[in-house]
């Protein structure tokens, strides 16, 4: 049989192949041998906001309320987020944290709904024919229908029927390849609701407008195969049969099997035009847009020889699997665990009482015979096996030595990041090594590192603000008092140089006298002398007379000043707490400034008309006239460093959400921080200019 | 209800570790089987004198160690390496020559770096290169003539008597290797002259081709079992073949390259010994270079130094050189253009 199907499933395409990957026992028999059955309405259901990718789902309903099958229980809450949905009629119990299908066995936040057994829908808004329906239109409608990644991630459906921003989409995969050993609920799918993953396929493609649609499906599933050529006839879809090979599946392994594109580290399949669907996905697309029905239910497989009756069911989202179980033929004795997932990614329960979600693709019951436990670990013998089966290329033996020896900079030099996690390496270990647990460790170490090491950062560039400003201030403190100590010094020398002035007279007299010995010159010079010793006695004079009033009229601008400082201060108050005496306080202040520039002026006048006379008493009016400017300049300065620090805190602390936001104040702050440091600067240069 | 919590995959291939020494060992038995056939009981006999040593080695180190012993000795890395030394020691090589190789290497060569899977180098190389330079008297005088040159060949008890030093060894018994008499002889005569010698056969060396063709035939089982690459061993073939052909096409100058490859222990060298997958290579590309060079430096001892024969000393050297190979020939990953190479340090961007 198989050879005469394999004969007819020719590719018209070629396909290319990715490195390594493997062929474990695919088991799939176990469940596809039997159609996909109606698993009945349980006692409870179990509602999990949070079934996909992004953010969780917000509740609109009450504890209490009454909700009819496919009413909307919560919205999607922003761009990646999706809408949930009742599964059936019935009340809402509870609003509660409860343990979730998740590897941590973590508690979340679900919708626990009692069904009444009716099972009534709410009105559904059906189409016939999607083709009359804007691509906005069609877009929402998946949204409110709360499609999310059937084959495992749940990535909101919706936000990948839009194109990417500045390209086409050059080409639409729908994943049918479903590799992971023991799965058959894509097979079961295909065969019996071709059409409907065809039809929704299409819907998909009509929102894309895609340069070409493929089917990737492994050689293993021929009915499904067949299935699926029926159902794509007059279309332009094209099914491209692929080798059966462990991960083939994997989206990035299966976009490069079909079009030799490799999606570049780090980027997404849309950044390379192409978008990739599940199967399942394509279903439900079909459910919502032609018959208005959200996602409530999805087709899962029951299989391990720990159930007796495998196969696959069509269960109602939210169906407690403990329940589940026990209405197939659940024989706890035969086995240890319980697997949601494949054996090659799954992961394993914590406790039976989880609920079935949107990505529930399989529940695994092995026995021992199954999947036998693994034997204990063994050295490493760098064998080479795992970098044959690794199907991203990597060296799997290397990257264990470094995530063992926590040497994580040579990992990542070693692309760990682009590790997909897929089992490969520890399946074929012959040492039993379970490489992947490593990975995830080593991952989860250096996403932690990167964030410490920014925190950090952050805490340093404060610490080092704070130490600059200190410091800073600091020298400033040390600078004024030896500006005051100079000016003390010179105002002593000033004086001492006034009262020098006399006796240098004198001294001067008798210099000039000595050589003069022409009785004329002598009275010319007597004349002279009397002449200079009045002219210095006036100057004398000069300084007596007018240093006192320098000082009173230097006391009255400081007095001003320092008002109008203080008048600044109540602005700065009042423009924060109270708007209405803005006005007053401003006129006031321009008032009072004009009063510091009288005074000013006229200290300046004094000084000047003094300088002229006695140089000393030039300097302190170089140094002091500039000094409150500096002052000024210190204190916005130092307000804005201090504000910088506060918002630096503010960051460490924020919510992930703020975290954008508050980074952008904090640079727009530095900037601040740094042009009042400039301020400061170039007053201090032009001071130093002065004094020099 | 408790449930077991384990980390994926669930799924296991059935490659052991265990099962891959295994087949190592049992695909070496043609090659010894050939050895006893055309070399009498000697290579019998160290093998399990050897195997009977690094047995008791292993689990004295692992006891003083503190490991499970039972666990540890079921990886049977212990009895490939007191293997490969009784295969590779010459066939007369008296009882403690055996038992310092041995003990070395599994003490020294493995043990005191971790145990298996954390040995550098070779461990029965270490063992072998040390007793060659120790005792190279006993390491070189001890080889058997081929026992179709002999009239009376010695009994497994005559045998036993000579490893034991219950009885000397006669002249008859022992002879110079093929490699050896090649390389002394050309320097003073032809090609033709030399091969007249009975120990070269039909052109080959005689005994010592079938040995090699068994060890060749043990390890493309191996190949198809994908028990060890086949990177390895045809870089170590070109490695020697290259040179050979270059340097070696002048028969009255060299050794031709058929003695190179059938001679000496190219084969078990090429598919037993560079393939120890611990101390070699582990990338594609750095495989090929390994080979290569364990192949190239084969040659140029044997060429030009003054041992008869260079595997050892070879294979050690390279052993060093491999986790540099490592760090520059890493595969391109998926996603990106290029491969990476060297250390993160050394990265520019």
């Amino acid at each position: 049989m198989s050879a005469s199907i394999k004969g007819k499933l020719i590719n018209t395409r070629t396909l290319s192949d990715f490195h390594g990957g493997i062929h474990p026992n695919e088991m799939k028999s176990l469940s596809n041998l039997t159609p996909i059955t109606k698993a009945a309405i349980p006692p409870k259901l179990i509602l999990p906001l949070q079934q996909h990718i992004g953010k969780a789902s917000q509740v609109i309903v009450e504890v209490g309320q009454h909700v009819l099958k496919g009413e909307k229980l919560a919205d999607a809450d922003g761009m990646i987020s999706v809408a949930l949905h009742a599964p059936t009629s019935g009340v809402i119990d509870n609003i509660l944290d409860h343990p979730i299908a998740h590897p941590s066995g973590q508690t979340d936040l679900c919708i626990i709904l009692t069904p009444d057994g009716k099972d009534e829908w709410c009105e559904l808004d059906a189409c016939e024919h999607y083709e009359h329906l804007s691509v906005i239109k069609i877009q929402s409608k998946v949204r409110e229908a709360g499609v999310a990644g059937m084959g495992g991630a749940g990535f909101p459906t919706e936000v990948k029927l839009h194109p990417p921003h500045h390209d086409k989409v050059a080409t639409l995969i729908l994943n049918a390849v479903e590799c992971e050993p023991y799965i058959t609920a894509d097979d079961r799918l295909m065969r019996e609701r071709a059409s409907e993953v065809v039809q929704g396929m299409e819907i998909m493609a009509y929102a894309l407008q895609p340069g070409e649609c493929l089917i990737g499906i492994e050689d293993n599933k021929p009915e499904a195969i067949t299935a699926l050529r029926e159902a794509v006839k007059d279309t332009r879809i094209e099914i491209c049969v692929i080798p059966t090979k462990y991960p083939s599946g994997g989206e990035k392994q299966l976009i490069k099997i079909l079009t030799d594109k490799e999606v570049p580290s780090g980027k997404i399949p849309a950044d390379i035009g192409v978008m990739c669907q599940n199967v399942g996905t394509a279903a439900a697309i079909y459910r919502a847009v032609r018959f208005g029905e959200p996602l409530i239910s999805r087709v899962t497989t029951l299989t391990g020889e720990g159930i007796q009756q495998r196969g696959n069911v069509e269960v109602l989202l939210g169906t407690p699997i403990d329940w589940l179980l026990s209405q197939y033929g659940y024989q706890a004795e035969k086995t240890e665990r319980l697997i949601m997932g494949g054996p090659m990614m799954g992961f394993t329960l914590n406790h039976a009482n989880t609920p079935i979600v949107k990505t529930t693709n399989c529940i695994l019951a092995p026995s021992a015979n199954d999947l036998p436990l693994p034997p204990p670990a063994q050295a490493c013998i760098r064998c080479g096996l795992c970098a044959e089966a690794c199907p991203a290329t990597l060296l799997p033996q290397q990257l264990y030595w470094f995530s063992r020896a926590q040497e994580y900079d040579k990992a990542e030099h070693h692309n760990l990041l682009d590790c997909i996690e897929c089992g490969a390496c520890s399946y074929v270990c012959p040492s039993s090594i379970p490489l992947v647990q490593y990975y995830r460790h080593a991952k989860g170490e250096i996403k932690q590192l990167k964030q410490d090491q920014q925190k950090s950062d952050q805490a340093r560039e404060r610490f080092e603000a704070r130490q600059f400003r200190l410091e800073r201030e600091q020298a400033e403190k040390d600078a004024k008092r030896k500006a005051r100590a100079e000016a003390a010094a010179k105002a002593q020398a000033a004086k001492k140089a006034a009262e020098a002035a006399q006796p240098a007279d004198v001294n001067q007299k008798t210099d000039s006298e000595s050589p003069i010995t022409d009785p004329v010159d002598t009275k010319k010079a007597s004349i002279q002398a009397a002449l200079e010793r009045s002219q210095a006695k006036k100057s004398v004079q000069a300084i007596e007379i007018e240093v006192p009033d320098l000082d009173a009229l230097k006391t009255a601008w400081d007095k001003t000043q320092s008002k109008l400082e203080k008048m600044h201060d109540a602005l700065d108050n009042a423009k924060e707490n109270n708007p209405e005496q803005v006005e007053k306080l401003t006129r006031a202040v321009e008032k009072n400034q004009m009063r510091v520039n009288q005074a000013k002026q006229a200290w300046e006048k004094a000084s000047a008309s003094q300088s002229l006379e006695a140089q000393p008493s030039i300097v302190p009016e170089a140094e002091k006239a500039p000094a409150p400017d500096i002052d000024a300049l210190k204190t916005t300065f130092e307000k804005s460093l201090a504000k910088l620090e506060k918002m630096q805190d503010a960051l460490n602390n924020a919510q992930p959400e703020q975290v954008e936001k508050l980074t952008r104040a904090v640079d727009k702050n530095k900037v601040r921080v740094q042009s009042a440091e400039q301020a400061l600067k170039d007053a201090k240069q032009s001071i130093q200019d002065g004094e020099l | 209800m408790a449930l077991l919590t384990l980390s994926s995959p669930h799924a296991k291939g059935p490659q052991r570790t265990s099962t891959m020494m295994r087949w190592v060992i049992a695909m070496t038995l043609p090659g010894l089987f050939m050895q006893t056939l055309f070399f009498g009981w000697g290579n019998l006999h160290n093998v399990l004198w050897c195997t009977l040593v690094a047995i008791a080695c292993e689990a004295a180190v692992l006891k003083l160690r503190k490991r499970p012993i039972g666990f540890f000795l079921n990886d049977y890395s212990a009895v490939v390496t007191a293997v490969l030394l009784g295969i590779a020691l010459p066939p007369f090589a008296p009882w403690w020559v055996s038992l310092v190789a041995t003990s070395f290497a599994i003490i020294f060569a493995k043990h005191i770096y971790g145990g298996m899977g954390y040995n550098p180098f070779n461990p029965a190389m270490v063992g072998y290169a040390l007793v060659l330079v120790s005792f190279p008297v006993a390491m070189t005088t001890n080889w058997a003539t081929p026992l179709p040159l002999l009239e009376q060949p010695a009994s497994l008890l005559d045998t036993l008597n000579i490893i034991w030093g219950q009885i000397p060894i006669t002249d008859a018994l022992t002879g110079a290797t093929p490699l050896d008499t090649y390389k002394h002889e050309i320097a003073h005569s032809l090609s033709d002259t030399v091969l007249e010698n009975p120990i070269f056969g039909a052109g080959f060396s005689l005994g010592w081709e079938w040995v090699n063709l068994a060890f060749l035939a043990g390890g493309l089982v191996l190949l198809a079992l994908k028990v060890i690459p086949w990177q390895t061993p045809v870089g170590l073939l070109v490695g020697l073949a290259i040179p050979s052909l270059l340097l070696g096409s002048d028969a009255d100058q060299t050794a031709p390259l058929v003695i190179h490859l059938l001679s000496g222990a190219t084969m078990l060298a090429a598919f037993f010994i560079a393939t120890d997958p611990v101390s070699s290579c582990t990338t594609t590309r750095g495989r090929l270079i390994y080979g290569f060079g364990i192949g190239l430096l084969t040659y140029i001892i044997r060429a030009y130094g003054s041992y008869p024969d260079a595997i050892a000393f070879s294979v050690l050297l390279m052993n060093f050189a491999a986790p540099l190979i490592d760090v520059y020939t890493q595969p391109r990953t998926y996603g990106y253009v290029d491969a990476k190479r060297g250390s993160k340090a050394k990265e520019k961007n």
